[in-house]
């Protein structure tokens, strides 16, 4: 009798618990839910006013400032085009020189050396993106303006989009090297001893065996970090500038979609408001293309897993 | 330099008081051994004597081992292939291997033929090149209609016969074979040793074989390792297949042969 | 063909070969001096323009319009608030959606799904959780630009990391202590409170740390729901105005007055001393749970 009423007891109380660990996970769909409700709502408002035609294909972006004969201006496009000029020139960095150290670690490097450089370059990933804006602004882009050439040295200006790329473009090669490296490290080993025991050497086994068999998981670090490099905020708001254009000229200013969020998202811009519901607008873009990336990156990620 | 070009002539491989360490660990002792050209060599005994050890001295895939080094000297077809002027890429391409576990690239049937073609610059006809690897691999016509195939959908022998087409086809002059059947059905097995019997007139193998009845029915000669109290391994002796299992001259060859016979 | 002949058709030209292979090996180690360099010139710039400003009176003074007197005490407390509450929040949750995941969850579409869901998470821009927060927290539950809408914000941010490592942590717990939990006729849930989780704490506690050393340097989600004028006094309860460290660099960074570069350099090398630190900590716990596994 008391042992049944125990064991009834004990069964009740595991469901709660079980209730209650199922409610945190369960946090996490909300949260996504809580993402992708609120962009909506907010933007609701916003493209009740403009349409999304407008929004998406428009060239002139200025929904602060009124031009000449008084109006504002919603086309996201040039927001879009500088975000894709910083991310592409993170990338001509962090893709060259991330593949190169992820080839190294996993096909040359001694176990010693390995273990030395791997968490160095992680502290590259570790520091906040506030110091890469103060770093790209104060020290990077008064280097790039003493190179003598007249392009560097005259036509830079102080905020642009060349600067805050290549030091997103450091920031970014933990994210490709440690992902590319562990797409290579699962390789089987026998295939290397394959194709040394037809007589090719460390290079060719590395750029003709390993890396094709790794190859998803090696566009999947491209991906993920362009995606990252696309959703970086601090470091473009504080080095590339806040004018929006549409161009894809490496000097001069730009305005990033994350970066004109911030400009508008602190403090002044009134609740409900076009402005208020505009940062919204461009959060939901934003979240589409880091979404869509990251989907396609795990997918990538996961399909290479199942290949061996 | 007469001895070698006599040497040449009817052997490949010549080992003399080869020593092998891994790291502080001695994994060969002293091994002396004569491999005839043209011929299959089979090496058998014991799990961890030293076959596979021994077998990778012979294309320089230790060099791939951390902290793995060698004494005493290897001479194909009469040079010392340990020699510091000697690239080991240079040997592995005349002295090719094929592993125990079928290890196809994930790349098509073509392709994986034609990779130690391309990265050693073939100049020849390459479409000619792979039908003739594979047809010497007993291949060809079940692939003939998918050359741009998956290595990897093959089954596990045909998967063994394409590395050895692989192998085969940069026409290396030894072909090391670890194992090559163990992972493979009865039939894919009696395959392949028809495929070794078949290339050994041209070629010559050394096979890693942990089965009595396949070293008597494919090789010609017949090397039996085991292994010191220290774990060293080292040949206990060599000779012609037929007298090593009917007549072995040592009794710890004759107890293996037996026991793993019975 | 005879064999000769086929041989006298390959070309394989070692020594050039070998010669690709050294350029290509100098890349590579190009590639990993690229990537030293920029680290070691991004500390040194931050020390060599930092390390005047600092002071004591740099971490007990509020910031000021005048660079000699300005000081991040706010902005420090404001972290530490932050901080302490988003802990607060986010390892209750974090580990048991984590548990929840490695020994409830039943092998379903939904379990799918908040796995799936998890990793996309991570990859969020954190701008996008700024936004969140400043929809629902800020707005909708009308929590204000607070400590408590900042530290839910960053909770939300960071929960992603806690739950991925928690979750590494109690899967590398051997099955057989569960077994034999149960084998002594203990229940699930005592089984994961007394067995499960204390073997995986070392695990959590790094896993948590590094999601706190992510949330400490997080500027973007606080600028939308931090108070970014300079705040002359502390936040004494949750529901007070805040600014955090980073949120005060930024706004030292772009103040055009190089000055104000010197007191955010300075402050830089706080933030990174403090993340030195909570990472120092993380392998500190890391490496002696490896030692005495290996025992
Ligand atoms: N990479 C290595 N590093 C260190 N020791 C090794 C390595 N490979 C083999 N050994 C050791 O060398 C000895 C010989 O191993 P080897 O693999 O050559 O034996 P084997 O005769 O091929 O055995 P099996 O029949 O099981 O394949 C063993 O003691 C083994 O532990
Ligand atoms: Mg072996």
């Amino acid at each position: 009798m008391q042992l049944s009423r125990n064991r009834k007891r004990g069964a009740l109380q595991g469901r709660i618990v079980h209730w209650l660990f199922f409610a945190c996970a369960a946090m996490s769909v909300i949260t996504t839910f809580g993402i992708v409700a609120s962009l909506l709502r907010e933007s609701l408002g916003f493209f009740g006013e403009i349409p999304v035609w407008e929004f998406l294909f428009g060239t002139t972006w200025s929904p602060i400032l009124k031009d000449a004969e008084g109006n504002r201006h919603y086309g996201v496009l040039p927001l879009v085009s500088g975000t894709l000029l910083v991310a592409s020139i993170a990338a001509a960095v962090a893709v060259p020189a991330g593949l190169a150290i992820a080839i190294y670690l996993s096909e040359y490097a001694p176990d010693k050396v390995r273990r030395l450089i791997k968490p160095i370059l992680e502290v590259l990933a570790g520091i906040p993106t506030v110091v890469y804006g103060y770093f790209a602004l104060t020290f990077v882009t008064p280097l790039l303006r003493s190179i003598p050439i007249q392009v560097f040295r005259e036509d830079l200006i102080v905020y642009n989009a060349l600067s805050a790329g290549l030091v997103m473009g450091l920031m970014i090669i933990p994210m490709v090297s440690s992902l590319s490296e562990d797409a290579m490290v699962a390789v089987p080993r026998s295939l290397r001893h394959a194709a040394y025991a037809l007589g090719g050497t460390r290079l060719e086994v590395s750029l003709r065996i390993v890396v094709p068999a790794a190859f998803s998981g090696i566009v999947a670090s491209f991906i993920l970090a362009f995606s990252r490099a696309i959703g970086e905020t601090m470091l473009v708001t504080i080095a590339a500038g806040a004018t929006p254009r549409l161009t894809f000229n490496p000097i001069e200013s730009i305005q990033t979609m994350t970066a004109f969020i911030v400009q508008l998202a602190h403090g002044e811009t009134p609740h409900g408001s076009l402005e208020y519901n505009t940062i919204f607008a461009v959060g939901l873009l934003l979240f589409a293309f880091t979404l869509g990336m990251n989907v396609l990156g795990h997918f990538l990620v996961r399909r290479f897993r199942e290949e061996y | 330099m007469t001895t070698t070009e006599a040497t040449a002539t009817d052997t490949t491989l010549s080992v003399t008081g080869l020593d092998m360490y891994y790291g502080s660990f001695r994994a060969l002792r002293d091994i002396n051994l004569e491999v005839t050209r043209n011929s299959v060599t089979a090496l058998i005994g014991p799990s961890g004597s030293g076959k596979s050890t021994l077998l990778r001295c012979f294309n320089r895939m230790n060099d791939l081992i951390p902290g793995a080094r060698v004494e005493g000297q290897v001479l194909f077809n009469g040079e010392d292939i340990y020699h510091p002027s000697i690239d080991p890429t240079e040997i592995r391409l005349r002295v090719g291997m094929v592993f125990q576990k079928p290890n196809p690239f994930p790349k098509s049937i073509y392709d994986n033929v034609a990779f130690g073609l391309r990265i050693n610059g073939f100049r020849g006809n390459m479409d000619e090149a792979v039908e003739r690897s594979l047809r010497r691999a007993a291949l060809w016509d079940e692939v003939k209609d998918r050359l741009k195939a998956s290595g990897l959908t093959l089954s596990g022998g045909q998967q063994q016969r394409l590395c050895i087409a692989r192998a085969v086809a940069v026409q290396p002059d030894v072909i090391l074979m670890d194992e090559p059947a163990s992972a493979l059905d009865p039939i894919s097995t009696l395959a392949i040793e028809d495929l070794m019997r078949e290339l050994s007139r041209d070629y010559t193998i050394v096979v890693v074989t942990h089965n009595m009845q396949q070293a008597a029915r494919v090789s010609d000669w017949t090397a039996f390792m085991t292994m010191g109290e220290d774990r060293a391994g080292y040949l206990v002796e060599v000779g012609d297949t037929h007298q090593i299992f009917t007549n072995p001259r040592d009794e710890r060859t004759e107890g293996y042969i037996t026991g793993r016979f019975g | 063909m005879a064999r000769a002949e086929i041989t006298a058709l390959l070309n394989p030209r070692l020594a050039v070969r070998k010669r690709i292979g050294t350029v290509a090996y100098v890349i590579f180690i190009a590639a990993i001096l690229i990537g030293l360099a920029g680290l070691a010139s991004l500390l040194l710039r931050v020390l060599w323009q930092g390390a005047p400003w600092l002071s004591l009176h740099f971490l007990t003074d509020y910031p000021s319009r005048f660079a000699e007197q300005a000081g991040m005490k706010s902005a420090i407390f404001g972290t530490v608030w932050i901080m302490g509450l988003t802990g607060l929040f986010t390892v209750p949750v974090g580990v048991g959606a984590a548990v929840y995941l490695e020994e409830y969850a039943p092998k379903n579409w939904f379990t799918r799904i908040v796995e799936v869901n998890i990793s996309n998470l991570a990859g969020v821009p954190s701008i996008v959780y700024g936004l969140l927060g400043l929809a629902v927290f800020v707005q909708i539950l009308a929590l204000g630009r607070t400590v408590v809408a900042g530290a839910l914000t960053m909770s939300l941010l960071v929960m992603p990391i806690v739950i991925i490592a928690s979750r590494e942590a109690i899967r590398a717990v051997p099955s057989t202590y569960r077994e034999a939990s149960y084998g002594l006729g203990a229940t699930k849930f005592q089984t994961v409170k007394d067995v499960v989780l204390p073997h995986a704490l070392p695990g959590i506690m790094t896993g948590t740390i590094l999601a706190m050393s992510r949330a400490i340097g997080e500027a973007a989600p606080m600028i939308a729901i931090s108070a970014l004028v300079f705040l002359t006094f502390i936040p004494t309860d949750p529901l007070d105005e805040f600014t955090v460290m980073p949120v005060q660099i930024y706004n030292w960074v772009r103040d055009p007055r190089p000055e104000f570069h010197g007191l955010a350099a300075a402050g830089i090398i706080v933030l990174l001393a403090v993340l030195l630190s909570m990472n120092a900590v993380a392998i500190y716990i890391r490496n002696r749970t490896q030692k005495r596994s290996e025992e």
